[in-house]
């Protein structure tokens, strides 16, 4: 990898790379560059955050057996980087079935990433208990128990989205009108510079709408977000990495560090891919941000 | 051992609900790759139905008018809800929002 990778060259890696994303803010757009191992240690720029997703605390079929165990490699992965990112992001599907034990040993083994502190949305499996109970009990303070929030970290505006609590029937993901309110009143007072980073669980844009992999109301946030020079969208729930830029705007989706995902609309599903032992950690891992003057760069790291 | 299972729940069923032509002769409801089968369903009043995941994939069974809602289910896991009044009762999978069933309750 080149230290300063075209476009084309940082998508060509985007599509191959492996465990997480790294995020690199240089000259107002968030580019994504796909890492080889450790190669997050030799990109330009701060490292701004890592976005970790889709660990799914809980799952233990085929596809992968130790769930816990993979997270495990992946926190290792981040702990042995040599400049860590200031803070984590995590993406949602924090556990498989919502479960308190599943929460606890998620919080358990999250508490041993070396990556600052931790912001969370939710996913749609870790609020299968209606209002979210076991999720807002643990990560609900940061938003006064709404699951959304935003927050200034290096001259970056962060702002957290869950699109996966106003599910209609036939849908897709969606944010409802008291958050997309909100989100407008939050963005109003903001200059048009200010780099910002929007995360939600469920794709921003329609990937399979078929299989629900997109948000109904994303337009409608989009249109608030398209006067700002620099807008970075992050996801997860689809357990792969699925990239588009529009405008100011990159859209980009993290891999899971639990099991993969068939790409969309091959297959009966978007359940579990189970793939040859071998393969698996090649499928898994973790999405890294760096910043460089105002400029996000991105780069995904599997954990082999 | 599931065909046996079977030849003593079929005609049970069509004996609990030979009163009411409308009624469905089953009352278990079978999730299997990412669909309610069957998706409509029609009952008695008093009924137990009962969804049960087949899936590698949890899912839930979640009515959209907050009458009834199950944990997520993983593979294998059943959840059961007695319909008392009769009505029309839509539910969705909170997981999988494509994933959509009615359940129709008519009077004994």
């Amino acid at each position: 990898m080149t230290d300063n990778p075209s476009r084309r060259r940082a998508l060509q890696c985007m599509a191959f790379g492996g465990a997480g994303t790294l995020f690199t803010l240089s000259g107002g757009v968030l580019t994504p560059v796909a890492l080889a191992q450790g190669a997050a240690d030799k990109a330009p720029g701060v490292p701004l955050f890592l976005q970790i997703s889709d660990t799914h605390i809980g799952f233990n079929k085929d596809a992968n057996p130790d769930v816990p165990g993979t997270l495990k490699e992946t926190i290792a992965l981040v702990n042995a980087m040599k400049t860590r990112p200031a803070l984590t992001i995590h993406t949602g599907d924090i556990t498989h079935l919502s479960k308190a034990a599943e929460f606890d040993t998620a919080n358990q083994l999250l508490m041993g990433l070396k990556a600052g502190e931790l912001h969370t949305v939710p996913g749609e499996h870790d609020v299968t208990d209606g209002m979210g109970t076991e999720y807002f009990g643990r990560f609900g303070k940061a938003s006064d128990n709404r699951g959304y929030y935003s927050f200034d970290h290096q001259g970056v505006h962060f702002i957290g989205l869950v699109n996966v609590m106003n599910f209609k029937p036939n849908g897709l993901g969606g944010f409802g009108a008291d958050q997309l309110a909100w989100l407008k009143a939050d963005l109003a007072a903001r200059s048009s510079s200010t780099p910002i980073v929007v995360f939600a669980h469920m794709p921003m844009w329609t990937i399979q709408e078929s299989w629900g992999w997109g948000t109904g109301d994303a337009e409608e946030a989009l249109s608030y977000l398209r006067r700002f020079g620099s807008v970075t969208v992050l996801n997860g729930h689809i357990h792969q990495i699925v990239q588009k830029v529009e405008g100011n705007i990159t859209f980009h989706t993290a891999r899971s560090t639990a099991y993969p995902q068939p790409q969309a609309g091959q297959g009966d599903g978007p359940g579990p891919l189970k793939v040859p032992a071998d393969q698996l950690p090649h499928m898994l891992g973790i999405t890294s941000i760096r910043l460089q003057r105002h400029h996000l760069s991105l780069s995904d790291t599997t954990l082999a | 051992m599931h065909s046996l299972k079977h030849a003593f729940a079929y005609p049970l069923a069509m004996l609990l609900f030979v009163a009411s032509a409308s009624a469905a002769d089953s009352n278990t409801i079978i999730i299997k790759k990412f669909m309610f089968n069957p998706m409509d369903v029609t009952v008695a009043a008093g009924t137990d139905v009962t969804w049960e995941n087949q899936d590698g994939e949890p899912h839930t069974v979640v009515s959209l008018t907050n009458d009834f809602r199950s944990q997520a289910l993983d593979e294998k896991d059943k959840f059961t809800h007695r319909f008392d009044k009769p009505g029309t009762y839509k539910y969705l999978c909170s997981i999988h929002p494509k994933m959509v069933g009615t359940i129709t309750v008519v009077a004994k």
